[in-house]
C-alpha cells in the first residue's frame, strides 16, 4: 500500500493565528457594550468606520504588493487593529479622523513594515498617535459618562451619524455644553494648579478609583482580559509587567507625597491603562518576545504611561508609551535572551 | 518494596499530549511467526553499515552473524531464522523515508533452527568488563528506544568516564507508543537484570529507572521485582508525563537536575541513559544467548484494525505485521515509523521493521498543509521549547541563512522534538526548517573543513617546495664555493694534466 508523506510532527496543530484574533475581538465584547452605555452609539460608528478602512487599506495594500487580500484578511488582525483604535477614540469623532489613523495604522505602520509579523510598532497605537497630534481639536471631544446624576447630555444615533459624516454638530448644541474633560486631564490640570488630590477627588465625576464610568469599562477589559489568560492567547508577564511599571512608581510618590500625586489606583483605573496592559502592549508582533523580556517590556510602558500622565504634555501616555518600548524591543529580546540550557551559565562565563 | 520518588529536577517547557496509548495496552504482547521472507538492512544502528559476510544462496540459521561492521562505530547483524540468502538488494528503509538501502533477503525454511551458542559464559557477575562489553559488541545491541547507537561503544565511551548512575530510560513519552510499558509489564525481570549487568560492568552503585507517572502497571510490576530481588542499588523514579521528558538529556536532567553540556554527552555528567528495552536485550544475550533477532513494536492508530503490541523478527515487513493485527483501516492514509512527534513518514509498507522501529504508526488524518503565515512573534515555541531556545528567533536567523547568529541562539542544540511546530499559531514547520539549516550548517562546516584541509595540503606543499628550492640553492651554493675555494688547485691540475699530455692536442 502507498502512502503521502509529511515531515514529523505528525500531529495537528495547536493553535491558530486567526482563532487567536478572534478570541481577542470577543474577549473586547464586554467593554464595547459598557462603551455603549456610558458614551453612546458613537463607538459603534467609529469601530464601523475604523473597520471599513482597515480592511480596505490591508486589502489595497496586499494587491499594492501582489498578494491575495484573502491570505491578510483571513487573519482578523485587521479588525483587531481597527477595535483598538475605536477604544482609543472619543465616542463622537469625524469619519475622517478615523479614517486617517486607520489607514496610517495599516499601510504605514503594518504593510510598508512587511504586514503581519513584520510590523516593528503597534498598528493601532500609530495610527491613534498621527491623529492625535494631526487633529487635537477632534480627538479632545469626551461627552461626560452617562451617570444619572451628572448633566449627561445625550446624543441620539441620528445626531450621533451626523456628527460622524459632518463633524458638525446640530445648531441646538454646542462643543462645549457636551464635552467634558476627562479625568486624567482634570486630574493633571489640577495638579498642576496646585490643586490637592483630595481636592480634586471631590469632583463628581470622580468614581472609587478613577472617573465613573470610565472605570467600570475599566473592569470590562480586565474581565477580558482574564479571559485571554486564561485561555492563555495572552501570557501574564506584560499585563503584570505594565502594572508594576505603572503602580509601583505612582505608590511610591503617592506615599510620599499623597497631595501632589494621584493614588494609584487613580492610574490604574483611568485612561487606557487596563485597555494597554491586556490587549495593546500584548500585540505579540511588536512586544518583547523571551518570557522575561515580556516583563522588562510592559515595565518600560507602566513606567512610561506614569512617566508621560506626570510630567508630559498629554493627559494620558498609552501610546506614547507602547510606541517608544516598541523601539526599545530589539535591545530588550538581545539582552534578556534565556540561558540555553547545557550551555555555560553567565556565572560560570567570568 | 521500594516505592517510586519523587525527587526531580525541573524541565523548561514541554507539552502535555493526548496519549493514545491505551488502545495499543488492552492486550498482552503478541508474537509474530516468522514470516516466509526476512528483509535485514545491514544499517540498523547508528554509524557505518555492517558489510555483508554471507554469499547469495547461502543457508543461514537464526543468530547466525550475516553482517560485520567494518568502521569504529557500527553492530553487526544476524539473521532473525533460519533460511536461505535470496538477495543482497536496495530495498526501501524506513530511516529513508522509504528510499532504498542495500538489505539482505533471506528466505525463511520455517524451521527456525537456531546457531549453537560458540560458547557458554559464566554468571555476569563474575566477568570483568572487558569481555561483557565484547560479548556486547557480538551481540548486535544497539540503543532501542529509535536512536539505534551501538550499545557495546556507548558502554566502552561510558566506562572511561567518572560515572555516578545508570539511568534506565522507561519513559516513552511520544504518544500512541506503548512498547517499553508493555516490556516493563512483562518483562520486569529481564529489564532490571539488564540494569544489574550494567552496574556490574560499569563499576556503578545506583541505577535509576525511570518511568512516566502514567505507567501504573509497569511500575507496579518493576515495582515488585525489585522487591524480590532486594537489590538496593536500583531505584525506581516515577517522572511527570511530559513530553519530551523521554529524551535522552532531558531525562538526565529530569532525574539528576544536571544538564548535559551542549556538544556533550550524559556520560559528562556522570550519567549512563540506556532504554529499558536496550537492557532487557543485554540481559537476553549475557545470561541466556539470545541474540537480538527480535522486537517488541507498538502497532496503533486509527489506520489499523486491531492497535497491539507485538513481537517481531527483525527483517519482519511492516505489511506482514499490519496483515498480522487485521490490516489497515479504511481511513488509512499515512504510515509513520516511530511517534508522531519525531517519527519518520514511509511511502510504503514494504519497508522492514528494524532495531529502531518502536512505533508502526497509521494514522486517518493527513494533516493538511495549512498555508504557514508570517511568526507573529507570540513567544508560544518558546515557552514550550525544553532547551529554552528561541525558536522565534531562531526561524528569523534561518530565514536569513545567518549562520553566526543561528550558533550563537543554540540551533545545533535543538533536538528536534517538534514541541515548537506544535503550538505555533502561524503553522510554521519549524522543526522541518531547523532540521534543514542544522544540515546547511553541517554542510557549511564539512565544506569548510574540506576546504581548510585542501589548503593546509597547498601550504605545506608550497612549504615543501620552498624547502626544496632553498636546499638546492644551499646545496648549489656550497659546490659554488667548493669550486670557488676549490679553483687555483682545479685550474692548476687541469694545466698541469695538460702540460702532462701535449700530444692530445
Amino acid at each position: 500500500m502507498e502512502f503521502v508523506r509529511r515531515e514529523a510532527p505528525y500531529l495537528a496543530p495547536k493553535a491558530d493565528v486567526a482563532a487567536m484574533m478572534l478570541q481577542v475581538l470577543a474577549a473586547l465584547i464586554p467593554a464595547a457594550l459598557a462603551h455603549v452605555w456610558y458614551f453612546g452609539p458613537g463607538f459603534l460608528f467609529n469601530l464601523l468606520v475604523a473597520s471599513a478602512f482597515c480592511i480596505g487599506g490591508e486589502a489595497l495594500m496586499m494587491r499594492a504588493r501582489s498578494r491575495a487580500p484573502e491570505a491578510a484578511l483571513a487573519d482578523y488582525s485587521a479588525l483587531v487593529t481597527a477595535a483598538l483604535l475605536a477604544f482609543a477614540l472619543p465616542s463622537l469623532t469625524p469619519w475622517w479622523v478615523t479614517a486617517t489613523g486607520s489607514l496610517f495604522a495599516v499601510v504605514v505602520a503594518k504593510h510598508l513594515y512587511g504586514g503581519i509579523g513584520f510590523n516593528v510598532f503597534n498598528p493601532a497605537m500609530a495610527g491613534y498617535v498621527v491623529i492625535l497630534v494631526a487633529f487635537p481639536m477632534e480627538m479632545n471631544l469626551w461627552v461626560a459618562p452617562r451617570m444619572g446624576d451628572i448633566d449627561y447630555i445625550g446624543l441620539t444615533v441620528l445626531q450621533t451619524v451626523s456628527y460622524t459624516l459632518t463633524g458638525s454638530l446640530p445648531d441646538t448644541l454646542t462643543f462645549d455644553a457636551i464635552s467634558r474633560a476627562t479625568p486624567l486631564d482634570a486630574m493633571q490640570s489640577g495638579l498642576r494648579g496646585m490643586r490637592t488630590y483630595a481636592e480634586i477627588r471631590t469632583n463628581p465625576m470622580m468614581g472609587d478609583f478613577g472617573g465613573r464610568g470610565w472605570e467600570w469599562i475599566g473592569n470590562f477589559f480586565a474581565f477580558g482580559g482574564f479571559w485571554l489568560l486564561v485561555k492563555k492567547i495572552i501570557r501574564w508577564q506584560i499585563p503584570a509587567g505594565v502594572f508594576a511599571g505603572l503602580l509601583i512608581p505612582a505608590g511610591l510618590m503617592y506615599i510620599i507625597a499623597p497631595g501632589a500625586n494621584a493614588s494609584p489606583g487613580f492610574h490604574l483605573f483611568s485612561g487606557a491603562t487596563i485597555l494597554c496592559a491586556f490587549f495593546i502592549a500584548t500585540d505579540p508582533v511588536s512586544a518583547a518576545t523571551s518570557p522575561k523580556g515580556r516583563f522588562v517590556y510592559g515595565c518600560g510602558i507602566g513606567f512610561l504611561i506614569f512617566a508621560i500622565r506626570k510630567w508630559g504634555s498629554f493627559a494620558d501616555g498609552v501610546a506614547f508609551a507602547v510606541l517608544l518600548m516598541n523601539m526599545a524591543t530589539p535591545a530588550i529580546d538581545y539582552i534578556t535572551r534565556p540561558h540555553i540550557v547545557g550551555h555555560p551559565r553567565r556565572a560560570d562565563r567570568q | 518494596m521500594s516505592a517510586p520518588t519523587y525527587d526531580l529536577g525541573k524541565l523548561h517547557g514541554g507539552l502535555r499530549l493526548e496519549a493514545h496509548k491505551n488502545i495499543s495496552t488492552a492486550e498482552p504482547i503478541r508474537k509474530i511467526p516468522v514470516p516466509g521472507q526476512l528483509v535485514l538492512p545491514i544499517t540498523q544502528h547508528a554509524g557505518d553499515p555492517a558489510q555483508p559476510i554471507v554469499g547469495i544462496g547461502e543457508r543461514v540459521l537464526k543468530g547466525q552473524l550475516i553482517a560485520d561492521p567494518e568502521g569504529s562505530l557500527g553492530a553487526p547483524v544476524h539473521a532473525s531464522s533460519s533460511g536461505k540468502v535470496i538477495a543482497i538488494e536496495p530495498w526501501p528503509v524506513s530511516r529513508r523515508h522509504g528510499d532504498n538501502a542495500p538489505c539482505i533477503v533471506i528466505e525463511c525454511d520455517g524451521e527456525d533452527r537456531a546457531i549453537e551458542a560458540a560458547e557458554i559464559l559464566p554468571a555476569y557477575d563474575t566477568l570483568p568488563a572487558d569481555v561483557l562489553l565484547t560479548k556486547v559488541l557480538q551481540g548486535g545491541i544497539v540503543g532501542l528506544g529509535g536512536a539505534v547507537f551501538p550499545t557495546a561503544q556507548k558502554l566502552m565511551q561510558a566506562i572511561t568516564c567518572e560515572l555516578d548512575y545508570v539511568i534506565l530510560n522507561g519513559v516513552e513519552c511520544e504518544p500512541y507508543i506503548s512498547c517499553d510499558d508493555m516490556l516493563m509489564r512483562e518483562y520486569a525481570r529481564e529489564v532490571i537484570g539488564g540494569a544489574q549487568i550494567l552496574l556490574h560492568a560499569l563499576e556503578v552503585d545506583v541505577c535509576y529507572i525511570a518511568v512516566e507517572s502514567d505507567k501504573p502497571e509497569a511500575i507496579h510490576r518493576l515495582g515488585e521485582v525489585l522487591a524480590e530481588l532486594n537489590d538496593e542499588r536500583i531505584v525506581l523514579k516515577q517522572v511527570p508525563t511530559i513530553y519530551p521528558s523521554g529524551g535522552e538529556d532531558q531525562l538526565v536532567q529530569l532525574v539528576t537536575n544536571l544538564e548535559v553540556p551542549t556538544g556533550g554527552l550524559p556520560t559528562d555528567v556522570g550519567c549512563l541513559v540506556q532504554n529499558v528495552g536496550t537492557a532487557a536485550a543485554i540481559y537476553n544475550w549475557i545470561t541466556d544467548n539470545e541474540p537480538l533477532v527480535s522486537r517488541i513494536t507498538t502497532v496503533t492508530g486509527d489506520g489499523v484494525t486491531q492497535p497491539m503490541n507485538v513481537e517481531a523478527r527483525l527483517g519482519t515487513t511492516i505489511s506482514d505485521i499490519i496483515n498480522f493485527v487485521g490490516g489497515y483501516t479504511e481511513r488509512a492514509e499515512q504510515l509513520i515509523i516511530g511517534g508522531p512527534m519525531t517519527g519518520k513518514s514511509v511511502t510504503t509498507d514494504r519497508v522492514p521493521l528494524v532495531k529502531a522501529t518502536n512505533c508502526i504508526l497509521v494514522l486517518s488524518e493527513v494533516p493538511s498543509a495549512a498555508a504557514e503565515m508570517p511568526c507573529i512573534r507570540c513567544g508560544e515555541c518558546a515557552a514550550v521549547c525544553p532547551i529554552q531556545l528561541l525558536p522565534q528567533q531562531l526561524f528569523w536567523y534561518a530565514c536569513a541563512d545567518d549562520e553566526t547568529k543561528m550558533r550563537s541562539y543554540g540551533l545545533v542544540d535543538c533536538i528536534e522534538c517538534g514541541c515548537c511546530d506544535l503550538v505555533c499559531p502561524s503553522h510554521i514547520p519549524l522543526t522541518a526548517d531547523f532540521r534543514t539549516a542544522k544540515a546547511r550548517i553541517r554542510e557549511q562546516a564539512d565544506e569548510k573543513a574540506r576546504a581548510d584541509r585542501a589548503r593546509v595540503r597547498f601550504e605545506a606543499r608550497n612549504e615543501r617546495l620552498e624547502k626544496e628550492q632553498q636546499a638546492r640553492e644551499a646545496e648549489l651554493s656550497l659546490q659554488k664555493e667548493a669550486a670557488k675555494s676549490a679553483a687555483p688547485d682545479t685550474i692548476a691540475e687541469i694545466m698541469k694534466r695538460k702540460q702532462e699530455k701535449p700530444d692530445e692536442d
